[in-house]
């Protein structure tokens, strides 16, 4: 069940190429491998723990009936669900920042400049989403699978804009059709890895 | 309407497109266009909150503190994505869920962040209003395009009604199919890189050196 949902999350469902998550900053940074890297890791670093805290925040705060531990069955607040996710990730990410700032100034000036950006990230936001949808088809009924589902959903993020990052290093060298340079070549390249990674989705665990 | 009001709505569709020009809110652009009525109503959605985003924090730019405009930004924008996700569950309910999550994902649009960032905190309210306006529409043209062919290659309808005749499937005795692939994610991606090879090929100054 775990393994399961672990692979599904970073091929089958990959956020990238299934989902489109992420893609602006994916588009706009995979120019060097390098880049790459240290964003991919800050984006799953940051999904593997707001997943779960949103996950916690949905079951026991936000969803119909969710509040009955503390006497109040009817109430449902799930409508307020955006906005509590996002708050939690915007402030997430100003702490990781702070944290960051504080302890590993080398670290910070690796990551600096992505770490804002995470808080505006979809891929972020929308693995919050998911889980949600997850939840409310009582398909993840554990902290330990949302926790699963965050690393798996970041490290299939990770990958997609490794990969990317490398194939476009390469592509500096080829003759593209002027007009094609750039965002319209990255577009396609992703097009091209995306039915690729079509070959997955008949798999089961 | 001034000549400079002017611009900024109709800027927007084509030299200064948000999709393909300044490659913002991709993300959801593109997984709501299978069929062409989601990918109106997401444009529509987009567009409403773009515009009044910019209008609200045009307003209150000035009594912002730079440090914490990020989050007074998300929480305007997500109040307001919030109003749009209750509209459209009560009144085109079955869109509502075809959306699903990408109503949510409004709000890490970057299209909103964008132009909130770029242009709202910097100019007047009607001025940012019609800036919203017009890159919610211009991201809604891009959506329009995506959508109309790959419904009519891969479903061979428009806005669910047939276009291409029952008569000419194979399984009628004809001699088409429906390209499964358009229905796909990854063929939204390749005509979006089509749609931003044909702009480009007409605006060279847009191209990359």
């Amino acid at each position: 069940m775990e393994l399961n949902l672990f692979i599904r999350s970073i091929f089958i469902d990959n956020m990238v190429f299934a989902f489109f998550f992420g893609m602006c900053s994916y588009i706009a940074v995979s120019k060097s491998v390098k880049t790459a890297l240290g964003l991919g890791a800050a984006v799953t670093f940051v999904q593997v723990m707001t997943v779960p805290l949103n996950y916690l925040i949905y079951t026991y705060l936000l969803k119909p009936g969710a509040l009955a531990w503390c006497g109040y069955e009817n109430v449902d607040l799930s409508f307020l669900t955006f906005i509590v996710f996002i708050a939690t990730i915007a402030a997430f990410v100003q702490l990781v920042e702070m944290i960051v700032e504080k302890f590993s100034p080398t670290l910070y000036s690796q990551l600096g400049i992505f770490l804002p950006l995470i808080a505006v990230n979809c891929a972020i936001m929308g693995g919050s989403l998911f889980m949600q949808q997850k939840v409310d088809a009582a398909e993840m009924t554990t902290v330990w699978q949302s926790i699963i589902y965050g690393l798996g959903s970041g490290l299939g993020w990770w990958l997609a804009i490794v990969m990317m990052a490398a194939i476009r290093e390469k592509t500096n060298y080829s003759h593209i059709p002027a007009a094609l340079k750039g965002p319209g070549i990255a577009f396609i390249i992703t097009g091209l890895m995306g039915i690729a990674f079509m070959i997955f989705s008949g798999i089961q665990l | 309407m001034s000549n400079k009001n002017l611009k900024y709505l109709t800027g927007p569709f084509s030299a200064n497109n948000p999709v393909i020009v300044q490659i913002l809110g991709i993300c959801s652009a593109l997984a709501v266009t299978v069929k062409l009525e989601p990918a109106i109503v997401m444009a529509l959605s987009v567009t409403a909150v773009t515009a009044f985003s910019n209008l609200v924090m045009s307003l209150l730019r000035n009594g912002i503190p730079s440090r914490i405009r990020i989050i007074v930004q998300l929480v305007v924008i997500a109040t307001l994505v919030i109003l749009v996700d209750q509209v459209l569950k009560a009144y085109v309910y079955d869109v509502s869920k075809q959306l699903s999550v990408y109503v949510g994902l409004i709000i890490t649009n970057c299209i909103v962040m964008g132009r909130v960032e770029a242009f709202a905190l910097g100019n007047s309210p009607w001025a940012s209003f019609l800036d919203g306006i017009g890159n919610g529409l211009g991201y809604g043209l891009i959506l329009v395009i995506v959508a109309f062919f790959r419904e009519l290659f891969g479903s061979g309808t428009l806005f669910g009604f047939r276009i291409i005749p029952e008569s000419w499937y194979l399984a009628e005795g004809g001699f088409y199919s429906n390209n499964g692939l358009m229905l796909f994610p990854p063929m939204a991606l390749i005509i979006v890189g089509c749609i931003i090879w044909a702009h480009r090929s007409k605006n060279k100054d847009l191209q990359e050196k």
